[in-house]
């Protein structure tokens, strides 16, 4: 077991302008112990990379989100993230995801699949109409999950273009400053409080409506949470999935042998997206550092008490020790356990609809365009808690 | 009084968010979830983990009456 002081290295390590995972992954990930790791703000963090100990720290009850808030917590930019729903701790996360749990089973996303097949369907008509090259990220990827989501939850989809300017802000990692960051969010508080005080006048059959009764007639959460509540749905509900689209599309092109396999066996969607899912690493890196509320050992190294744990899901998914030849995409992969929407109490709560949407957004455009192809240079986000191509021209 | 708690497995999705609710309740040490005792003392933790499992594969019964997931 170590637990001697070591200098900590400079972290994320991956590059904005790709999709690779970093090598220095790999060399965390064969050497004992964990790596101590600084981010540009924050105290330094123990950095997890294998697969078992990132399931085992995202899982366990003894690591805290909610103690982030009381510490310097590890980051990429000045401001603090104070993420509501995922900066909670049972029993309060437990209170408020019970809230929206429901609108995001299984069982009630798979009602929505008919509708998200038609969406794809109407937008590919309409850029065929419009004819090549086109922008798949502004014209397919993005208004499929923004339309989707603002359904669910009750926002107007017209108002895309103002979100996402404070979307894009709430992930942001570039050098806003704290006030700057602050003022971003009492802008979309203020937006989604409007839209609140709209349903309570008007109910609507929405997620948003149900939440407002959870408030006003159950009082089972306060007015701020249920504001960021509905933020936090907004927010990530869209660009994860955004952005996830284009990426998978670039990775199977990367393997035009997987791509073909995937055209002549469309019946693989399901478990290509899960490979897909497992093989990008979405992240510029490692966020949502946990705290161990005990002295607790990981993967051979000590964890004190009041230390904070970032698991790098994007390196614990190509940890060979789980995974044969996790360096290679392979769309018929099984027993797929991969992390990429988590582990534990803050697993993805939008999973079964990001998983749909995926597949049905991939499948769609794949088998309208046999002759998919990249029209122009891929211009990348930067400066994003994720990591993909903010344009994307395609041709066909 | 006890209840009974089952986990689907063909459902279960593994996402470990049972067994972080109430790990006293639910483990997850395998590829799926399962309950720790079948039978348990009234507990709202468990009807807690059944509402918020992404797949939906909790059931608590109070006798043969199914009680969670709640509606």
């Amino acid at each position: 077991m170590t637990t001697a002081d070591t200098a900590p290295v400079s972290y994320p390590f991956n590059m904005p302008e790709s999709l690779a995972l970093s090598e220095e992954y790999d060399q965390a990930r064969n050497r004992p112990g964990l790596l101590k790791v600084r981010m540009t703000y924050g105290e330094p963090a123990w950095l997890v990379t294998r697969y078992t100990e990132a399931r085992f720290v995202l899982g366990d009850q003894r690591f805290s989100r909610a103690e982030s808030a009381r510490r310097d917590e590890p980051r990429q930019s000045e401001g603090s993230r104070d993420g509501g729903i995922l900066s909670m701790d049972p029993p309060d996360h437990t209170r408020l995801r019970s809230l929206v749990a429901k609108a995001f089973t299984v069982r009630q996303v798979e009602n929505l699949r008919p509708r998200v097949k038609e969406l794809t369907h109407e937008l590919l008509d309409e850029l065929e109409a419009a004819g090549p090259p086109a922008d798949l990220v502004d014209r397919y990827a993005l208004p499929i999950p923004v339309a989707v989501i603002c359904q669910l939850l009750g926002v107007p989809a017209e108002d895309r273009p103002r979100f996402r300017v404070w979307s894009d802000a709430a992930l942001s990692t570039s050098s806003l400053t704290a006030e700057e960051f602050e003022a971003n969010r009492e802008e979309l508080r203020a937006y989604m409080g409007q839209l609140v005080e709209e349903h309570r006048r008007a109910p609507q059959d929405d997620l948003m409506t149900g939440l407002i009764d959870a408030r006003d007639v159950d009082d089972r959460l306060s007015e701020l949470e249920l504001i960021d509540l509905c933020i936090a749905v907004l927010v990530a509900g869209h660009e994860t999935t955004a952005t996830q689209i284009p990426n998978f599309v670039l990775a199977l092109m990367d393997n035009p042998g997987q791509l073909a396999a995937l055209r002549a066996k469309p019946e693989l969607i399901g478990t290509a997206v899960e490979e897909l899912l497992r093989f990008v690493p979405l992240g510029s890196g490692a966020g949502q550092a946990r705290y161990a509320m005990e002295d607790i050992e990981v993967g051979g190294t000590l964890i004190r008490a009041g230390s904070p744990v970032l698991v790098a899901v994007g390196a614990a998914n190509r940890d060979a020790l789980r995974f044969d030849s996790p360096g290679t995409l392979d769309i018929t992969r099984t027993g797929n356990q991969h992390l990429g929407f988590g582990h534990g109490v803050h697993h993805c709560l939008g999973a079964p609809l990001a998983r749909l949407e995926l597949q049905e957004a991939l499948s769609a455009l794949i088998n309208r365009f046999p002759k998919l192809h990249l029209a122009g240079d891929v211009e990348w986000k930067t400066e994003m808690l994720v990591r993909g191509p903010r344009v994307m021209p395609v041709g066909w | 009084m006890t209840w009974q708690v089952a986990i689907d497995s063909h459902h279960c999705m593994a996402s470990g968010v049972c067994a972080g609710t109430a790990p006293d309740l639910f483990a997850l040490d395998g590829t799926h979830a399962r309950p720790v005792n079948t039978d348990i003392a009234p507990d709202e933790r468990a009807l807690d983990a059944a509402d918020v499992c992404p797949a939906m594969a909790i059931t608590i019964h109070d006798g043969t009456e199914a009680i969670g997931p709640r509606p």
